[in-house]
């Protein structure tokens, strides 16, 4: 049975467990269900539960498992004069499970007998043209069809193993639950657990995701500093990948781009968003504010890709044909200036909806101590009411900041390719997020550096981030404690 | 405190000027009607105590004097209120001006988070009141000296002013309203939030404050009002309903609204 | 204050003791009065930034994308010469079937020689090859197919509308101008009259264009068929992943953190992973999903799965974060009702919390999957942005199969040379939108419909 089948099998099961065992229950109090401890459906629900959870987990387990120990098994199988090099494994690997899957329809479609498949050889000729005769081709390489052949059986008695243990697995839950459904017994509390283990299992999928970015991020790159320096990773000024070898891999180009865009888009977006945020709280009528804030979250709601392709189509050549030209800084659409650009314009509403939360936080009472002293608002604004939200706000900036160094499709779009250390806004620069994209995509050699060094971007773009978030939690929490 | 002080504070009542004259005020939150046909004079270098009930409108009129219901936006506010002869609601009046002549020190303790000093020199420096550091120095410490604080802080003018008792924050906020020399002084229930040998602190201060600046005070201690103030308003669902010396006040009661107020019961 | 034997503090001030009227506003004043207009100022001149942003980037998008969902067709008589499709004669479909779509080519330019000849039109230095370029490369395989399926056809005269080239297209929409087609390699000025005069003899026509909405993507040259409809199904799948998973997973892990987990270390590890995981940038997500999904788990590149895995771990932080708000904001008394009747923990938490912050929490999710549809840099590290013609079938075994996304297919277009590609780009980002806005409109109403003040 396929695992699919198996997984509906024991699903079926439990189903059948709930029902009985909601029977039981009712029969074992003798028609007077206040008799039991806890109402029938939990007798059920405790029988469908030790039916169909212990055999799914070993099921899961057991699919999960299976491919790896195979491969394994077989790439031990497989003798190292069939291998040419290190990628060639691979192809082979691929080639063997082709074979299999192939003998496997055959044997369906009635064209080969269990007998054949085990006993097939490239010399039984007269086979094999037949097979070739209804599409299915075969490989002429002994050791692969040896191999493909040992892959069919193993995976044959695996699939066997799995269907007997684990229908076993739920066969035996489900007794072992009936036989325990008696008046005195505590079902509910036993449901209970297992809902609290499954409400503790889904929290901890946030570490595991944490734990999953970090482990792939790390052990990529650690196989990416085997194969190119560190130090020229981190240290080296030129960015030149060549598929071809002989590539330079010097990240400080890329950090530049970020940090120069990122600036620029904090630049625009910080006092625009700041601004806007103190206007809507102190000044703005309700009125105003109720049409207001909702359009400035319209903004916060645009998909990037939408930023990006306005920057490609209107603001870069806008950019271009009224600035740049005229004041001969350069001619290309694509520029820091477009990409930082159009980032600030993402960023606004960011920024201005936290800035706005926390100015917010602070006190009426100061605001009214000041006003009662005769200060203007912007006085009041100025002197008392920024400098208590300063935290907070530097809070916000930071995670403004993160958002920027983190931000791909703009510059996808809008920065360009150009790996290159300027100083004029006006040229297209590149950054990490762009050059992970540009490395990752399309067919990738997982054993080239000019691949791998994608996983060490992204583990530094992890690191800058992670510090940014951290350092702004810290900020802002330390500052709402403040007026709490 | 007892009843021989009330005595002491009664005698010198007679003949001051008046500072505030307010006719016919009404004030009016979206459609609430809050302050019904007030009219009242308050007197210069007086304490006046507005008492009452909760809700009877004694802070609302308290923050008309010096047009604090402008920042709240559904507050509306008619009638006349005269500061020495002048139209305090006139559309020429800017509030900022008016807010540096009729200070304000409210009901929690609402120092900014600030030095000390800053507190203090707020004031006189968005009102440029100094010429110089050294100037400014001397208004400070003036101010806490009429806080009765300066011996307190003289040694820490560069600590924050968040980390002071609750007592010494109210006196600093009375120190910080006191520096830019404003000519009345509002306070909102300033002892509400206090323990009793704060409370007795600020209310001695208050006395003090007397001899300079006309003082509001609104109170919803009866026996505070008998204590510091030489005039008493009682006011009763947005009205007032009784204005006169704190000792005619609280011993011969003209209103029946007033007698059940002073002997306990409405409240 | 007129009295002089005061010791009020103004008197340090010294200069203060001259006041004036209230009624007349001194110089400091004034300069401070026009400080606060000043600052009110910048205030508006940001928000008016803010707007004026807004409004340039809905106009522009709308502008240049709303041509997408207009299409030029020819409509023309075709005969259908038994010569060329069918050379053996017998009408067979599956012999005709062994004629290149190429042939079919040369039945559309003939008809388009003579449709010239018949209406009188005279163009000088008109070429075959203008007449074959005035039809889209779909053309021919649109007639193919009509062909193929009804071999009564052959040798009769059919009048279809086909589509036309995309430089034609382009000639209607104002890509293509008289002075752009004379050095455009693709076209010529000839053709570019050519067009015209079939437009006014009613042979081209523009009309609204719903394959963009629903055909498959096309090739490079072929920019006039492109469509969204892979897309759209590849978006609809990871949206049906991303609810199926991250709802249940949400709100267990809400339900765990808010009611029932003590107060430790490993409680406050899984809240401050949550609070990081909501910011870490999206790309990283993306390069989990390679190394993770594909490379360790060794589930299909480019195949909606993977990305609905994805984009599910990036939308649980925003699901779990506004779920817990929702059951803090149930009051405690409800609980303590319930617990007070003898009701479980668990039981007061599934009978009456949950239900209560169900709107609040529906309301999250939605606004969590509206960010997973627009998300696009972690689908093009799994691959999603490879060149997909064939929909993907049902699920559950269309999950695995290749699909794109509809961000990612906007990325693709940007990619292409021909700029009709930036039109469908535009035209898609349209349709985006509209998906947004639907999906927040929905979140709205909810959100008005069953809010409750406690």
């Amino acid at each position: 049975m396929s695992p699919f089948w198996i997984m509906v099998t024991i699903l079926v099961l439990a189903a059948l467990g709930y029902v009985l065992g909601r029977r039981r229950a009712g029969s074992v109090a003798a028609g007077d269900i206040r008799g039991l401890h806890s109402r029938p459906t939990y007798y059920g629900w405790n029988v469908a539960l030790f039916t169909a959870l212990p055999s799914l987990l070993v099921l899961l387990m057991w699919v999960l498992a299976q491919p790896l120990v195979v491969d394994r098994a077989i790439g031990a199988n497989i003798p190292e004069s069939a291998v040419a090099d290190a990628g060639a494994r691979g192809r082979i690997m691929s080639e063997v499970q082709g074979t299999a899957i192939s003998i496997g329809e055959a044997v369906n479609k009635g064209l080969l007998t269990e007998a054949e498949a085990r006993s097939l050889t490239p010399d039984n000729t007269a086979l094999l043209d037949r097979l070739a005769d209804e599409d299915i081709t075969l490989t002429p390489n002994p050791a692969v069809l040896e191999a493909a052949k040992d892959y069919r059986s193993i995976n044959q008695n695996a699939s066997r193993t799995l269907t007997g243990l684990s229908l076993l697995l739920a066969l035996g839950g489900f007794g072992w639950a009936m036989a325990r459904t008696r008046p005195d017994y505590r079902a509910r509390n036993v449901v209970e657990r297992f809902i609290r283990g499954f409400l503790i299992l889904c929290s901890l999928i946030a570490i595991a995701t944490t734990v999953g970015i970090v482990l792939s991020l790390v052990f990529e790159s650690y196989n990416f500093f085997q194969l190119y320096p560190w130090q020229d990773f981190f240290f080296g000024t030129e960015w030149t990948p060549s598929f071809g070898g002989g590539s330079r891999l010097g990240m400080l180009p890329l950090l530049w781009g970020t940090l120069y865009i990122s600036l620029i888009a904090l630049l625009f977006s910080v006092p625009v968003g700041l601004f806007a945020a103190i206007y809507m709280s102190e000044y703005a009528t309700p009125r105003v504010r109720g049409v207001v804030k909702p359009l400035i979250e319209i903004l916060a709601g645009i998909p990037t890709i939408v930023y990006g392709l306005f920057a490609l189509v209107t603001v870069g050549p806008l950019i271009r044909d009224w600035i740049a030209q005229p004041a001969g800084l350069g001619n290309s659409g694509s520029s820091v200036m477009t990409a930082g650009l159009v980032m600030g314009i993402m960023l606004i509403p960011f920024v201005s909806s936290l800035s706005d939360d926390i100015i917010n936080a602070v006190p009426q009472s100061l605001r009214d101590g000041s006003l009662g002293l005769g200060s203007t608002p912007s006085e009041t604004i100025r002197n008392v009411v920024l400098p208590a939200a300063l935290p907070g706000i530097v809070g916000a900036v930071l995670l403004a900041a993160s958002r920027a160094i983190g931000e791909t499709m703009i510059v996808v779009l809008g920065a360009g390719a150009m790996a290159q250390t300027s100083l004029n806004p006006f040229e297209a620069m590149t950054t990490i997020t762009v050059k992970i994209v540009g490395q990752l995509t399309g067919d990738n050699d997982f054993a080239s550096p000019e691949t791998l060094v994608a996983f060490a971007l992204g583990l530094t773009l992890f690191v800058m981030t992670l510090a940014l978030n951290v350092a702004a939690l810290v900020i802002v929490r330390k500052y709402r404690e403040q007026y709490e | 405190m007892n009843d021989m002080r009330l005595a002491e504070r009664t005698v010198d009542t007679k003949g001051k000027p008046i500072k505030f004259s307010c006719r016919n005020v009404q004030v009016f939150y979206g459609d609430k009607h809050a302050i019904k046909d007030v009219d009242v004079d308050l007197e210069d270098k007086t304490v006046t105590a507005f008492i009452g009930p909760s809700g009877c409108g004694k802070s609302t009129f308290l923050r008309c004097l010096n047009r604090m219901n402008d920042t709240i936006d559904v507050a509306r506010v008619d009638g006349k209120l005269m500061l020495d002869g002048e139209d305090i609601y006139d559309r020429r009046v800017d509030p900022v001006q008016l807010r540096a002549r009729v200070g304000m020190v409210f009901q929690k303790p609402n120092p900014f988070p600030k030095s000390i000093y800053d507190n203090v020199a707020y004031g006189p420096r968005i009102h440029g009141l100094a010429r110089n550091k050294a100037e400014l120095d001397g208004i400070v410490e003036k101010a806490l000296r009429g806080a009765a604080l300066w011996n307190e802080v003289k040694d820490r003018l560069g600590e924050s002013g968040t980390g002071l008792s609750g007592g010494q924050q109210q006196r600093l906020c009375i120190a910080r309203a006191v520096a830019t020399s404003p000519e009345v002084l509002l306070m909102d229930e300033p002892c509400s939030a206090l323990d009793p040998i704060a409370t007795s602190q600020v209310e001695d201060l208050i006395d003090q404050l007397r001899e300079d600046f006309s003082v509001v005070i609104v109170t919803h201690s009866m026996q505070q009002a008998a204590r510091v103030s030489q005039k008493t308003a009682f006011f009763h669902l947005g009205n007032l309903v009784e204005y006169g010396t704190t000792d005619d006040i609280f011993t011969r009661p003209q209103d029946p609204r007033t007698e059940s107020y002073i002997s306990g019961k409405i409240g | 204050m007129s009295d002089a034997t005061s010791a009020g503090p103004r008197r340090v001030g010294g200069p203060a003791a001259a006041r004036t009227s209230l009624l007349v506003a001194d110089a400091r004043t004034k300069r401070r009065n026009a400080a606060e207009a000043r600052f009110r100022a910048y205030g508006v001149i940001a928000i008016a930034v803010a707007m004026l942003a807004l409004f340039f980037l809905m106009f522009t998008i709308l502008r240049d994308g709303s041509g997408a969902f207009w299409q030029t067709y020819v409509k023309i008589p075709v005969a259908i010469d038994a010569a060329v499709v069918d050379p053996k004669g017998n009408r067979d479909p599956s012999e005709m079937d062994d004629v290149l779509t190429m042939s079919y080519a040369g039945v559309l330019q003939d008809a388009l020689a003579r449709w010239t000849a018949d209406n009188g039109v005279e163009i000088e230095g008109l070429k075959d090859s203008d007449y074959a370029g005035v039809f889209s490369n779909q053309a021919r395989a649109q007639l193919r197919n009509m062909v193929l399926q009804n071999p009564e056809l052959v040798d009769q005269t059919v009048e279809v509308p086909v589509l036309a080239a995309s430089t034609i297209d382009g000639m209607f929409k104002g890509r293509v101008t008289e002075a752009s087609a004379a050095i455009d390699k693709r076209t010529s000025v000839a053709q570019f009259q050519l067009a015209n005069a079939m437009e006014e003899k009613g042979a081209l026509a523009t009309r609204f264009n719903w394959d963009f909405v629903t055909q498959p993507d096309a090739s490079d040259n072929r920019a006039e068929a492109a469509g969204l409809g892979v897309a759209i199904i590849g978006s609809a799948y990871m949206m049906l992943i991303v609810l199926v998973l991250s709802l249940p997973i949400g709100v267990a892990t809400s339900i765990y953190l808010e009611e029932f987990a003590p107060k430790n270390k490993l409680t406050d590890l899984i809240e401050v992973n949550i609070s990081n995981l909501a910011a870490v940038p999206s790309i990283v997500f993306g390069i989990l999903g390679l190394a993770a999904f594909i490379n360790f788990m060794g589930l299909p590149r480019s195949a909606p799965i993977v990305g609905g895995l994805v984009l599910t771990l990036m939308t649980l932080p925003t699901i779990i974060i506004s779920t817990r708000a929702a059951l803090r904001a149930v009051p405690p008394s409800i609980r303590d009702a319930a617990l007070g009747v003898g009701a479980s923990k668990m039981q007061t938490v599934f009978h009456h919390v949950l239900p209560l912050a169900m709107p609040g929490i529906l309301t999250g999710t939605i606004i969590g999957l509206a960010q997973a549809l627009g998300e696009t840099a972690p689908l093009l590290l799994i691959g999603m942005v490879a060149f997909v013609t064939e929909y993907p079938a049902a699920p559950p075994e269309g999950l695995f199969e290749p699909a794109s996304a509809l961000p990612v297919q906007v990325y693709n277009w940007t990619q292409r040379a021909d700029s009709a590609f930036f039109e469908r780009a535009s035209g898609a980002i349209i349709v985006l939108l509209a998906f947004l806005f639907a999906m927040n409109l929905v979140a709205i109403i909810l959100r008005r419909r069953f809010e409750r003040r406690w």
